[in-house]
């Protein structure tokens, strides 16, 4: 019931936000952040009512399964394990972050801004918890509509644009992803007679090697899409980059998440002998994710989109870590989808926080803001040095891990991922230099951080510092 | 009273997190009181740690103590654990006590400035970073110390935010020595991959038992961790950060850039040394490049004017001594080095701060002299830390630990006639550099007015630091003058020591040639720098001279080389790939969809006979077909 | 009685309707423009009514009754609908009407 009820709350809240935000303009704020907070506080009793479940897929430990359409073997079948706890923990925490930082910047349609947004989340929850894959689908569809939404509606200038293009490349992707689902069904259906979307029922259905290839195929270029893996990635900085605030948070700290997601959960297991085919091709993807996407934000003018294209470049670990196939390296990998959901969704929101107080996102006008504004300073050199993976904070424990159960695969791969840190650097030091330090540009009369932001940060921080010290520790 | 290591790492920490948190926010003197007495109490904890484990060894002269375990992923296992032996014994007292004088001397010299706390808030958090480093356990725990120094110093090095050139020192130095820890942590993997753990007794106790010296795994793991260190430590290839990183405040180039920080390659060294005698050709290698290192900057220390870039190429050409002694075996040699270095040098980057402090930020030093009236304390504690620096014999430390590596780079079974060659070249080049400092800045007729002198708060550290650099030599005496080996017998717990292979006969030449080398470096000195002044000035105006002097003022033209074939086709790429040419891809296939749209709309043009006309063609179209089938 | 060839007549009928499609097509009267459906429709009926003669049938001449009244209806309409459209556009060229929008 605690799983149906996960994605049942943002549902409502988003339902009720939207209903009375006709009415005033702080009430759908409340009851969003009060629904995400009892989503929050349901994932922390389910980890502590099953603490030593592991950060590995697996481990089942909650399941709901209802009929939905049986002629056709659809259920509403959802489950858990230690990965879709994490999961769908990020997501509340996320959730609540992108409701706090929109506090002050959404003044338009405010209850319809929150329907969106939690519907998101509602979605995300979904494919972090269905098991049935006509049901993943469904809720893998479901989280895009409102995101869509969210970009064209709330964006900055270029917002259309960007908001088509990310919708066709998930879509189209999407629906490449359908077609193996409905490959796979029919697949098992002809060597069974049963016709089943149950995802338990369909690991281990054994095909002909060139069918079972080109089905995982159709799942990876879904998952590579959301990812993203280069080259399905220019949908990333145009979407990143023309989202609101929460929007871009939710977007690279838990969209993307779904595609690391989706290739662990679902395309390793059901095609393990073809996936296994593809670890060189995906090596070096993302060797080439890990190094394209840093030499790209080191080029970027506009601070926010420089953020979306180090997404790019952390992502390339996860898809490492999981075609890595060993538990260091897939760990590793779960791990970077919480830190760099972390970290990745702090900056956007200090770059979102800036942008409300100078109105640009353009680095060229920016510099020497730190005596100013010392408090954002220091917090965007904090997550500056998580993202070049400073070893003390989260990333440097995902990457690291990573880098040690990838070098068993491939030691050449393995260096050129390791040169990815030193890039990182360049572009992380890049990012102070050229908004905090250095000469001033132009008389700034911002205010620093306030409480709220603050307080905001503090979470991110302390949760950073969490997974890279204490997270392990906290398993057994 | 062993248990107490851990508060000695914690405490820095514990006073960077209030100063992060509450610096603005209380008064200067608070600052300070927390800035320096966190460093002063773990200071006063190590030397009753030491005092504990010197007096009251603990089984097998280690003692290891776990906070927590840190990960747990499929058998890697890293926990933050401390393991304190001779070794870290030895740095961490070295690195608290040096770090507490300078922190001392900080309060002081940052009065000014307003990022105080920031200042002490960084250099708390640099001085729990390194002693992380030193007292890990295993070589996770071990690069979080390694990155979190490299942090603190580019943090310092920039703490002058608001000029870019200061910005651009910071993430130089930054971003070149990720470059090595990059290899060190392929290093890493392969140790793990290799050895299963990343522990490292355990992993030179594997090492030992499973790898054969000179084969392939051995040597690339000793040459991964030899190019973090080479990064760390200011070697060649990777030494061209450190005299940029002069950018930052005094007391960060004398605690980080001189005493601590860039000796972490040397402890790395020293601390896998099983490796490395594994690695014969990376022993090898890491005695040519000090050799190397010590002569070029060697060179370039005697062509700088900013007396604190002839003080950073001193560094690199001292720690160019340590692994000159860590290429041949010499272990507890290039920790002894070590040890009487943070002295010396901490002691003569205090003294420039306190001229630099007192001139207003002047840095060149033609533009001082004769400041021996004014500044007579400053005065007699850099003479004596330059003559430690130069090795005058017999009453300095430097003299005792630089002869060592000298004598054992030609009796070690893997020294040289080479090795020691470039030990005493380098030993006349010290000389010369040191004494061409001290002439220029201090006598001579004076160039400006100091307008601040020191307070006590910076006398106390430079008399400290002096004391040290006289006595810190005597722990440790050569064969022929009295045999006292206080020092490497404490150490040979951890490093195994070393056998001369020549006899005493060989040592007493090579002992003289080395004093006299030293002193006549200074003579070299006195003649050029302040007997005829301008010798100097028309040696370097003929033009062999000039190119020479331009191409070791510039430190052999590494910068140049480096911003050539790395710098430039990075920022180039990046450049023209601004809109990354993969978009282009897609672009374009919006832009076909959209022109077939354009034509297709074309038709679309609400003309009742044109529409007609496309009914009849389709009819005649479709009864042709169906007819001439 | 001398028979008609069927040929001949329903040639007669296909001249007829292209003459009035080029018609349509050419003239931008919309007058103009009926009168030749008009000459259209009755191409069709010729032919109707050719096919009917030939295989002795009612149907084609009960054919072109239905297109006679057919065509009836669609000139009533049609000039009603020329009407409105002088009215608007003040003009009868039917390319004036090229836009959706009213």
């Amino acid at each position: 019931m605690i799983l149906l009820l996960l994605i049942i709350i943002p549902l409502v809240g988003g339902f009720f936000a939207w209903l009375y935000g006709r009415r005033s303009e702080a009430a759908p704020r409340w009851i969003s952040l009060v629904s995400l907070l009892i989503e929050q506080a349901l994932v922390i009793v389910l980890w502590f009512r099953h603490p030593a479940s592991g950060i590995g897929p697996g481990a089942w430990f909650a399941d709901l399964q209802w009929s939905w359409i049986p002629r056709l073997g659809i259920s509403f079948h959802l489950a858990m394990d230690g990965l879709s706890l994490l999961m769908v923990g990020l997501t509340a925490f996320l959730g609540i972050m992108s409701v706090a930082i929109s506090w002050t910047e959404i003044r338009e349609r405010v209850g319809f801004f929150h329907l969106n947004l939690l519907f998101i989340i509602a979605g995300i929850n979904g494919v972090f918890l269905a098991v049935d894959l006509f049901l993943f689908y469904f809720f893998w569809e479901l989280m895009l509509v409102p995101m869509y939404f969210l970009i064209s509606i709330w964006g900055h200038e270029n917002r259309t644009y960007a908001a088509i293009k990310f919708f066709i490349f998930t879509q189209l992707s999407g629906l490449l992803m359908l077609l193996s689902i409905l490959g796979i069904y029919f697949v098992h259906a002809s060597n069974t007679g049963v016709y089943t979307f149950d995802y338990f029922s369909l690991l281990g259905t054994s095909m002909a090697p060139a069918v079972s290839f080109w089905l995982m195929m159709g799942f990876f270029i879904a998952f590579a899409v959301k990812l993203p893996a280069v080259p399905f990635h220019t949908w990333l900085p145009d979407a990143h980059t023309e989202a609101p605030t929460a929007g871009s948070v939710v977007l690279a700290g838990l969209l993307l998440k779904t595609g690391a997601y989706g290739l662990i959960r679902f395309l390793v297991p059901l095609f393990p002998e073809a996936a296994r085919s593809l670890v060189p091709a995906a090596f070096v993807l993302g060797v080439i994710g890990i190094l394209y996407g840093a030499v790209l934000a080191f080029a970027q003018r506009d601070l926010k989109r420089m953020v979306a294209y180090t997404s790019i470049s952390h992502m390339g670990f996860v898809l490492l870590g999981v075609f890595a196939w060993n538990e260091l390296a897939l760990q590793g990998a779960v791990m970077q989808m919480l830190c760099h959901g972390v970290s990745t969704g702090a900056l956007f929101m200090l770059v979102g926080a800036l942008q409300e107080r100078i109105h640009t996102r353009d680095m060229n006008v920016m510099g020497g803001m730190w005596e100013r504004v010392p408090r954002m300073g220091a917090v965007v050199l904090f997550f500056a040095l998580a993202s070049l993976g400073l070893p003390g904070l989260g990333n440097f424990v995902a990457e690291f891990l990573v880098l040690l159960g990838s070098y068993k695969v491939s030691v050449v791969a393995t260096s050129f991922a390791v040169a990815g840190l030193v890039f990182a650097t360049v572009y992380s030091l890049w990012i102070v230099q050229r908004a905090f330090h250095g000469k001033k540009r132009k008389e700034w009369a911002i205010s620093d951080l306030s409480l709220r932001e603050m307080a905001l940060m503090f979470f991110m921080i302390i949760s950073l510092l969490w997974l890279a010290l204490l997270f392990w520790r906290s398993l057994r | 009273m062993l248990e107490l290591l851990w508060l000695i790492p914690c405490l820095p920490f514990a006073g960077f997190i209030v100063l992060a948190v509450a610096g603005k926010r209380i008064e200067p003197r608070a600052v300070a009181f927390v800035g320096v007495g966190s460093v002063a109490a773990s200071a006063v904890i190590s030397v009753i740690v030491a005092v504990d484990f010197m007096t009251a060894p603990p089984p097998g002269y280690a003692y290891t103590q776990t906070i927590w375990q840190w990960l747990d992923v499929a058998g890697f296992s890293p926990g933050v654990t401390f393991y304190l032996d001779a070794l870290s014994t030895v740095m961490m007292l070295v690195v608290t006590i040096v770090g507490f004088l300078i922190h001392l001397y900080s309060s002081e010299f940052m009065e000014e400035d307003e990022g105080y706390s920031r200042f002490f808030a960084y250099m708390n958090l640099f001085v729990g970073s390194m002693l992380v480093l030193l007292l890990a356990r295993n070589l996770l725990l071990f690069y979080l110390g390694w990155e979190g120094v490299g942090l603190c110093s580019y943090l310092l090095i920039g703490f002058w935010y608001k000029d870019p050139n200061n910005g651009y020192a910071a993430r130089k130095a930054f971003v070149v020595t990720r470059v090595g820890d990059a290899a060190m942590a392929v290093g890493l993997f392969l140790l793990y991959n290799g050895l299963g753990t990343l522990q490292i007794q355990e992993l030179m106790q594997r090492a030992h038992q499973s790898w054969s010296s000179g084969s392939l795994l051995p040597v690339a793991a000793a040459a991964l961790l030899l190019g973090g260190a080479v990064g760390k430590s200011a070697q060649l290839p990777l030494q061209t950060w450190l005299p940029d990183a002069m950018a930052g405040p005094t007391p960060v180039s004398a605690l980080i850039h001189a005493a601590t920080m860039v000796t972490a390659g040397v402890y790395i060294i020293a601390r896998t040394h099983v490796l490395f005698e594994l690695a014969p050709p990376v022993l090898a290698a890491v005695a040519v490049i000090g050799a190397l290192t010590l002569l070029l900057s060697g060179f370039s220390a005697i062509t700088q004017k900013d007396i604190k870039r002839v003080l950073a190429y001193s560094t690199i050409s001292q720690i160019g001594y340590m692994f000159l002694a860590l290429g041949v075996g010499a272990w507890s040699a290039a920790i002894f080095h070590f040890m009487t270095h943070a002295f010396f040098k901490a002691l003569l980057f205090l003294g420039a701060g306190v001229i630099i402090h007192g001139l207003h930020h002047e840095h060149d030093m033609f533009k001082m002299g004769g400041l021996r009236k004014q500044l007579p304390v400053t005065f007699w504690t850099f003479l004596i830390g330059s003559a430690s620096l130069s090795a005058i014999p017999l009453v300095t430390a430097g003299f005792f630990s630089k002869d060592q590596i000298i004598w054992l780079a030609w009796s070690s079974g893997r020294g040289g006639t080479w090795l020691w060659a470039a030990g005493v070249a380098g030993a006349l080049l010290t000389s010369i550099y040191t004494f061409r400092m001290v002439f220029i800045t201090f006598f001579g007729e004076a160039h400006a007015q100091v307008s601040k002198r020191p307070g006590l708060r910076m006398i106390i550290p430079l008399v400290v630091l002096a004391f040290l650099s006289v006595t810190g030599g005597y722990i440790q005496l050569p064969a022929i003058m009295g045999n006292i080996t206080v020092f490497s017998g404490f150490l040979h717990t951890a490093l195994p020591p070393v056998r001369p292979l020549s006899g005493e006969r060989m040592e007493w030449i090579l002992e003289i040639i080395a004093v006299v080398i030293s002193l006549g470096g200074v003579l070299v000195a006195w003649l050029f720098f302040l007997r005829t002044r301008g010798l100097a000035t028309r040696l370097a105006e003929t033009s062999p001279g000039m190119l020479l002097h331009r191409f070791w003022f510039s430190g052999w033209a590494f910068d140049w080389v480096y911003d050539l074939l790395f710098v430039r086709p990075f920022v180039w790429l990046a450049r023209i790939n601004r809109d990354d040419f993969m978009d282009l891809a897609y672009a374009g296939l919006a832009w076909y969809n959209r022109s077939l749209n354009r034509i297709l709309s074309l038709t679309q043009n609400g003309r009742v006979r044109f529409y007609a006309m496309g009914i009849a063609l389709g009819a005649i179209i479709t009864v042709a077909i169906a007819v001439l089938r | 009685m001398m028979s008609i060839p069927m040929e001949h007549g329903l040639i007669l009928a296909g001249v007829l309707f292209a003459f009035g499609l080029a018609g349509v097509l050419m003239r931008r009267n919309v007058i103009f423009i009926l009168m030749f459906i008009e000459v259209m429709l009755n191409a069709a009926g010729l032919a109707f009514v050719v096919a009917g003669s030939k295989w002795n049938q009612a149907d084609g001449q009960v054919m072109f009754i239905f297109i006679l009244t057919m065509a009836a209806a669609e000139v009533s309409v049609g000039l009603a609908l020329v009407l409105k459209f002088y009215h608007k556009f003040r003009t009868l060229d039917a390319d004036a009407a090229s836009r959706m929008r009213g």
